[in-house]
């Protein structure tokens, strides 16, 4: 398929393909990075990620409506503001959600899978009694569309730059969060041993609703990113949650490092079989090989060793 | 919606005789003595199927979903339909008849919509369906609409390879779309070569196998064939093989969210359709997908379709001019609302040439009818169940309208079943 291209154009194309392949990778950690904290640290399987994500994408349209109308000289930085509005009302949405609905459902991960299900039902169909059954379009400013000119030939898209500068920074939030905060210290405490940190303290169930609002949180800004390069509809979300799924279990299920991994093995597998084979196929490889894996590793790739 | 129509609804009554008279059939007959009807023809003469029929009022079905993930493109048909049916309302009813509609929701789930029918047809008797909008709700509405005899109006363009007794097609099938578009490309802006990009389902997958065959004839190239999954949202290694394959056209089938991602990303990918380098030619894109996906990122790209709003005559200036006033200033009309729109007209005019609402009088008839005050200009239908239609090629600009720039000189021959093309 390469016959009658001269090397520099290879070699911009391949350039390219590896920025593609490395933009999907930091799509996949910004959507899996919310749903495998809540499921890795406390089991619960939110099948309402997507609409999480989705929220954080409405939130994203008003903000973006609402500087064009009152303040739009300041439009061109709107979408950090958007970001931030976009986890907070995640998250607050999130903490509800675990008082009123998780909290309930802890020792049946069965039932939360329904349960989580029936909100992404419930939250589908608000969003198109509010917003319309119709995608909204959401403006963004000037400078984060287009291309970044390196070469020639060789054309970065700004938006996945961005997309990627948001993932690492991110991941690299959660990891402090995580590993270096006394808070992670506690929710690390209560994932391996639930009834001992109690013993020594730690108000286990605060450390659960501040986890599942931090996962939804991270959702809102997953989905807020997402306006640059998808849909904002009322079942957008969708669209999204098998691959989040995918990466998440795939990964190790109580793994962050594990589900970094597993976003980069799987990105780079699907985009660069998309390139050489055709999109539905590539999909289907890849699926083969993530099931292939796992029935060799049902655990995950990076399952975390814990004394039960 | 109209006055006359939601009172009455889905009140119960005897067929044959309507005696029991609502506030709403009431101030339809006020209507009807007052705009100098002809004389009504009685009941048991143009009802003798037992349908939901009475001395003023013949009751119809609306069959979308309004709910679950295709509300967002049949809302537009529904809306299309209920206009056309308080228009006719207004303007005296069919055979002296004013119409009611019973609406049912097909939820986005294609065994609903079979349910929904079988309802429709055997509980409410109505004597016309308008709905579907998905090949997959037509193929499950279809056995119960050959088994019950009911009559579908369909509004969607389609793969084509079908055509049934109990169905009216009244959007354009595969190849009306296809190869005038194509030949466009190539007569008008000497296209040589083609990449094909879609949907993985059956409508991207027959359309494009036309068009690869029509290619073929013209003796030129398709440089890339397609397919991503519904839903689909990264597709920079497509526009990536895109740039390698440098093609003069894209002829782009991809749909819903998909459709969102694909064209921000070729936008944020540098590219500029209105450069032309490629053209990229659409046939999924209407004015309802453009307000999704954004004006600036569709700006300068084509689109083969039968109705574009921005259409210029008389008959679109009304028909715009009373959706809006209905439906509010922001709405935009697709090319299948338009479709939709017809449908109610091209059963009013087969029930008044047949004198009878029964569906095989009308069946009889159908070959023929016109409808010269249509939106799109002229149709006709043709005795395979289609329309006769133009088709035309607009250019999208940022304000998510169509500039029309091409339309065919003739009306298009509906051709389901295209020789050589399967």
């Amino acid at each position: 398929m390469f016959d009658g291209y001269t090397t520099s154009e290879l070699m911009s194309i391949f350039a390219m393909q590896g920025f593609a392949g490395l933009s999907l990778f930091s799509v996949f950690v910004l959507m899996a990075l919310g749903l495998a904290i809540i499921f890795g640290q406390m089991g619960v399987i939110n099948m309402a990620h997507g609409e999480f994500m989705i929220l954080g994408a409405y939130t994203t349209y008003l903000t973006s409506g609402f500087f064009q109308s009152y303040l739009p000289s300041l439009f061109g930085g709107y979408f950090f503001i958007a970001m931030i509005l976009a986890f907070l009302i995640c998250a607050a949405l999130g903490a509800l959600i675990e008082w009123l609905m998780i909290r309930h459902l802890y020792h049946r991960p069965l039932d939360t899978l329904l349960a989580t299900w029936g909100l992404s039902l419930i939250m589908q169909q608000a969003y198109r009694s509010i917003f319309g059954a119709r995608e909204v379009g959401v403006d963004l400013p000037d400078w984060m569309m287009g291309a970044f000119q390196v070469t020639d030939l060789v054309e970065l898209p700004i938006n996945g730059l961005f997309v990627m500068i948001i993932a690492l920074s991110i991941a690299l939030g959660v990891y402090l969060l995580m590993y270096r905060s006394t808070w992670g210290k506690k929710v690390r405490a209560v994932v391996q041993n639930r009834p001992m940190a109690e013993a020594v303290g730690i108000n286990s169930a605060g450390v659960d609703r501040m986890t599942f609002a931090l996962g939804c949180g991270i959702a809102g800004i997953a989905g807020a990113a997402f306006t640059m390069i998808g849909s904002t509809g009322p079942s957008s979300g969708q669209a999204y949650i098998v691959d989040t799924f995918l990466v998440v279990v795939f990964g190790g299920a109580q793994s962050l490092i594990g589900t970094i991994v597993s976003a980069f093995g799987i990105s780079q597998a699907q985009s660069t079989m998309e390139f050489f084979l055709s999109g539905s196929m590539a999909k289907v490889l890849t699926l083969l090989v993530v099931v292939g894996i796992l029935m060799l590793r049902p655990e995950g790739l990076m399952a975390l060793k814990v004394r039960r | 919606m109209g006055t006359t129509t939601t009172a009455a609804g889905r009140r119960p009554f005897g067929k044959g005789k309507g005696l029991r008279q609502s506030l709403a059939t009431l101030a339809a007959s006020v209507m009807l003595a007052t705009s100098a009807q002809a004389a009504v023809p009685p009941t048991e003469e143009v009802n003798t199927t037992g349908l939901a029929v009475t001395d003023d009022t013949v009751q119809v079905g609306i069959l979308h979903s309004i709910t679950g993930t295709m509300a967002i493109s049949e809302i537009g048909s529904v809306q299309a339909e209920k206009l056309a049916i308080k228009q006719i309302n207004e303007s005296g009813g069919v055979l002296g008849r004013q119409i009611e509609f019973i609406q049912e929701d097909g939820a986005s789930d294609w065994p609903t919509f079979a349910e929904k029918t079988r309802k429709l047809l055997r509980q409410d008797d109505v004597a016309a369906i308008f709905g579907c909008w998905t090949s997959a709700s037509r193929k499950a509405v279809l056995p119960v609409m050959e088994q019950y005899n009911g009559m579908l109006y369909y509004p969607t363009f389609y793969e084509g390879l079908e055509q049934s007794p109990n169905v009216i097609y009244t959007g354009q099938e595969a190849t009306q779309q296809i190869l005038a578009g194509i030949d466009w490309a190539v007569k008008e802006k000497g296209a040589k070569s083609f990449y094909l990009l879609g949907s993985d389902y059956i409508w991207p997958r027959t359309s494009n196998k036309i068009a690869r065959k029509h290619i073929d004839k013209l003796g030129l190239k398709v440089v890339g064939e397609e397919y991503y999954p519904l839903g689909h949202t990264q597709f920079n290694s497509v526009i990536n093989k895109i740039k390698l394959k440098k093609p003069d056209v894209i002829f782009a089938s991809v749909v819903g969210g998909s459709n969102v991602a694909f064209y921000k990303q070729m936008k944020a990918a540098g590219v500029d359709f209105t450069e032309e380098d490629p053209l990229l030619l659409t046939i999924s894109v209407t004015e309802d997908e453009i307000r999704g996906i954004g004006g600036e990122n569709v700006e300068g790209i084509y689109a083969s379709m039968k109705y574009f709003q921005s259409l210029d005559n008389p008959n679109n200036k009304d028909f715009v001019a009373a959706f809006k006033e209905a439906y509010g200033d922001d709405m935009v009309i697709g090319d299948v609302t338009q479709a939709a729109y017809l449908g109610p007209w091209l059963w009013k005019f087969a029930v008044e040439k047949a004198g009878s609402f029964d569906i095989d009088k009308i069946r009889e008839v159908f070959a023929g009818i016109e409808f010269d005050k249509a939106p799109e200009g002229y149709v006709r239908i043709h005795e395979n169940h289609h329309l006769w239609s133009k088709t035309r090629i607009g250019r999208a600009k940022t304000d998510g309208q169509y500039d029309v720039v091409y339309e065919t000189q003739e009306l298009m021959e509906p051709d389901p079943f295209p020789e050589g093309y399967q």
